[in-house]
């Protein structure tokens, strides 16, 4: 009996072994993708909670559709639709230049803005996107030079490659010509989460985050007298904003077309108001 | 009914080998993607190059290395002399119950995974140095970084985590010094730390050390712990309390927003960590060997 | 008289070493214990979390976490038996074993991350799988798989020759007698190496990270992406979402592994009082 388990039990695992081996081709894997009413959203994680919260509700009223969310950023994003191992790419900033062949469409589903956050220690109560500049690229480095006390600054950053440092470098001009010249001073935290979890707790410390999960931990800041709020990323006052894209590749399927009208739709522009985004339409 | 157990034992011969095909694979796949940036970009280059700017094209990972080596060796300094007092309180020591216990909680450390040592070091660690050290470190040199996730901060985290590693391995080289050693030397006279210091840790030599090797294979391989607690600043570190990033931080961070060629560069990164363990553990091996110990 | 005295101090100071350690444990298990036990309810364990885990439970991540455990040992664990048992009863001396010997001992000395970035290239990739809790249970297959050899291989070890020879005499071929005659005997030792196994694949994230994804939906198939528990943890704590799930996360995690580790434990330990 137990010679059969075992005989059996080897034999499974080295057919599962070699299958893994030999199956390297894998070309059935995208079209089992179209048959299943499945749709897969990779990409920014700053879109993510956004996604969740769409994907949620769209399957309570569409229970035959299954919707799965990952991370990865915003090149993965754009990475995953071009080798067809997602459905929908999302991103949080424009499509670059290099990257249009990928994407046979985008939609600006909502737009954020990035609020300038800073320890609640910190006595600055406004920066200049050229103080920013100059802080982040490491000119400044000392709160007395921007109107504070005289305490060294330390930077919190997200991680090259992250969409909301490029967004927030762009913007700001930290990043000129493709060279980002964020200071090598800098603490790299993997999310805007993290980045606001260090803010909150180190004294003298400046960083950036989504708007959405700006709370009273932090300090925010006006950038060039603004304050970051939904009405003043609407109207464009506030200038360090970003878009937030669902890109498409050549072979969209019915489902992911139905999803993508639900977003744009009354309802989906209603959720991107709940989770703390600014809906578009 | 020959030919069946000649094919059984093709068929097992073929799991054996598994572990072959699964580290060629491994290889095969982790330097043809990062070998071709390691070529474009030079090799020397890229290991000591200073500037790790991965979106704009430089990719010296110097700061990283060094990152990592430091964090490596504060916690060998910590490690070590912890390890080896735990080993020697275990064999020599106490009772063989109360060792037993020890060993028992030694596991323990050893099974705690390490996002958990991770998460430990961000909630007391790091406040730990920023609220307590930093201060004091400020009167003497008000420059010094004020957030508190540093080398030291990695480097205590790392000793905690590597304990397992040297005290097992130690101790079992310890207990394996025969007792006649023990004996001969207290017959001359030496008392029991002069017999401890100058007879068993000498003998044991080859174990103490090949475990020494071993748990900085571990130290530098580990991921999540430095990743949460060092800070990630892509800048040599100049002294214990600077932030630091390290190989396996970065490759765990940026993995996953890169660009196709940041991303092979993150493969090059796998490269230079991956030779650098397998020569830790050769070198392990040998030393094992050499001094006629036993493997670890 | 000063001799003893220097004795005495080296001998506190080694005790005070060892204390020390003691209370390392104590307190990075207690700690998080006190502090994340009250979060462990009913809810928490059965509900799917709101709002990236912010609130909710953990359902669907235990659920990723055994998914992607068990895809792991079961293809680890007939591949590990199968080699042990190569090297402990078929091998002769040779290059052949040396160098299979030489890549077992390697594979176990790679780092995870090392594992992750294979995994993402070859499974994820590669092989199309994408992030999976398949693509995550293969990676951690080859990650747990120098354990199993191990630990198998010892328990092997230890059965008496004997008991060979005397099935072998008895007419019995070499793979009978390995079958009914000295796996048997071993059986704790390979629960052991299993059980091993499975804490390390729970704890694992380094690799889980970028092979299964981070999806918080219940996975079904095993092309699903998933998020185990210690990348969940990992998510939390990093992004400060809310301290009360971290720390219950936390918990629920240093439990599973405490609890798996202390079984292992046991049953090597009576295995070697037999």
């Amino acid at each position: 009996m137990s010679r059969k388990i075992l005989v059996i039990l080897v034999a499974v695992g080295v057919l599962a072994f070699c299958l893994g081996m030999a199956g390297c081709g894998g070309s059935d894997e995208s079209d089992g993708k179209e048959e299943r009413d499945s749709i897969i959203i990779a990409g920014s994680t700053s879109v993510q909670p956004l996604s969740e919260a769409m994907a949620e509700l769209y399957m309570e009223q569409n229970p035959d559709v299954a919707i799965e969310v990952q991370g990865g950023g915003s090149g993965q994003g754009i990475k995953s639709i071009k080798e067809n191992i997602a459905d929908i790419g999302a991103l949080s900033r424009e499509v670059k230049s290099d990257e249009k062949s990928a994407a046979a469409a985008e939609y600006v589903i909502a737009k954020d803005g990035i609020a300038v956050v800073v320890n609640k220690d910190v006595k600055v109560e406004n920066l200049t996107i050229d103080q920013i500049r100059k802080i982040y690229t490491g000119k400044i480095k000392n709160w007395r030079n921007v109107g504070g006390d005289d305490r060294p600054i330390t930077v919190v950053s997200r991680e090259e490659g992250a969409g909301t440092r490029s967004s927030f470098t762009e913007i700001t001009g930290i990043a000129a010509d493709g060279v980002d010249h964020t200071t090598k001073a800098a603490l790299v935290q993997p999310s805007t989460g993290a980045i606001k979890k260090t803010v909150a707790k180190t004294p003298d410390s400046i960083g950036y985050i989504s708007l959405n999960i700006l709370d009273d931990t932090v300090k925010s800041v006006k950038v060039e007298g603004t304050a970051p709020t939904v009405d003043n990323v609407l109207s464009g006052r506030y200038q360090i904003q970003r878009p937030f894209l669902y890109v498409v590749n050549g072979h969209i399927s019915e489902t992911t077309k139905a999803f993508i009208g639900f977003i744009m739709g009354e309802e989906g522009q209603r959720i991107v108001e709940e989770t703390g985004f600014i809906p578009v339409n | 009914m020959k030919i069946r157990e000649k094919v059984i034992e093709r068929l097992i011969l073929l799991c054996a080998a598994v572990s072959v095909a699964a580290v060629a694979l491994i290889t095969i796949f982790i330097f043809s993607s990062g070998g071709p940036v390691l070529a474009k970009y030079g090799v020397l280059r890229f290991i000591f190059g200073n500037d790790w700017s991965p979106t704009s094209g430089s990719y010296g990972i110097l700061p990283l290395i060094v990152g990592t080596l430091g964090v490596t060796l504060g916690a060998l300094v910590i490690g070590i002399p912890t390890g080896l007092g735990c080993a020697v309180f275990m064999a020599e020591m106490v009772k063989s119950r109360l060792a037993k216990l020890f060993r028992a909680a030694i596991e323990l450390l050893a099974g705690i995974p390490s996002v958990v040592y991770g998460f430990f070091g961000l909630e007391i660690i790091v406040p730990a140095i920023r609220d307590y050290l930093l201060p004091m470190a400020r009167k003497l040199d008000p420059d010094v970084p004020g957030s508190g996730f540093s080398v030291l901060a990695g480097a205590i985290v790392l000793a905690v985590m590597i304990l397992p590693t040297i005290v097992s391995i130690s101790e079992n080289a310890i207990r394996a010094v025969p007792k006649e050693f023990h004996e001969a030397s207290l017959a001359l006279g030496a008392d029991k730390r002069e017999t401890i210091i100058k007879i068993i840790l000498p003998a044991a030599k080859s174990g103490i050390l090949s475990s020494i090797i071993l748990a900085m294979g571990r130290a530098i391989g580990e991921t999540m712990a430095v990743l949460m607690i060092t800070g990630n600043m892509v800048k040599v570190p100049t002294s214990p309390l600077d932030p630091a990033a390290t190989l396996t931080g970065t490759i765990a961070m940026e993995m996953s927003y890169a660009a196709p060629e940041h991303q092979n560069a993150l493969f090059a990164i796998g490269i230079i960590l991956f030779i650098m363990i397998i020569a830790l553990n050769g070198i392990a091996q040998m030393v094992a060997k050499r001094f006629g110990g036993e493997t670890a | 008289m000063r001799k003893t005295w220097k004795s005495k101090g080296y001998f506190c100071l080694i005790g005070l070493v060892a204390a020390v350690t003691l209370g390392t444990l104590i307190l990075i298990i207690g700690f998080i214990l006190i502090r994340g036990l009250p979060g462990i309810t009913v809810e928490f364990l059965t509900e799917k979390p709101k709002m990236m885990g912010k609130e909710g439970g953990v359902f669907p991540v235990i659920i990723g976490t055994i998914y992607v455990t068990l895809i792991s040992i079961v293809i680890a664990t007939p591949i590990g038996v199968a080699a042990a048992v190569y090297f402990s009863e078929y091998a002769k001396k040779g290059v052949l074993m040396h160098v299979i010997r030489f890549f077992t001992e390697v594979l176990a000395g790679i780092p995870s991350i090392i594992f992750g970035l294979f995994g993402f290239a070859f499974f994820v990739v590669f092989l199309g799988m994408g992030w999976s809790v398949l693509s995550g249970g293969l990676t951690l297959s080859m990650m747990i798989l120098p354990t199993l050899v191990r630990s198998t291989e010892e328990s092997l070890k230890t059965v008496p020759m004997a008991y060979r020879e005397g099935s072998l005499s008895l007419g019995a071929t070499k793979w009978e007698t390995v079958v009914k005659v000295v796996l048997p005997c071993c059986g704790p030792g390979v629960l052991t190496g299993l059980i091993l196994g499975i804490g390390r694949a729970v704890g694992e994230t380094a690799a889980v990270m970028l092979t299964v994804g981070g999806s918080l939906v219940l996975p079904v198939s095993p092309l699903d992406s998933a998020r185990t528990m210690a990348v969940h943890l990992y998510t939390l704590a990093s992004e400060g979402l809310s301290d009360e799930k971290t720390y219950a996360t936390a918990a629920l995690l240093i439990i599973i592994v405490l609890v798996i580790n202390s079984l292992a434990n046991y049953i090597s330990g009576r295995l070697t009082k037999e």
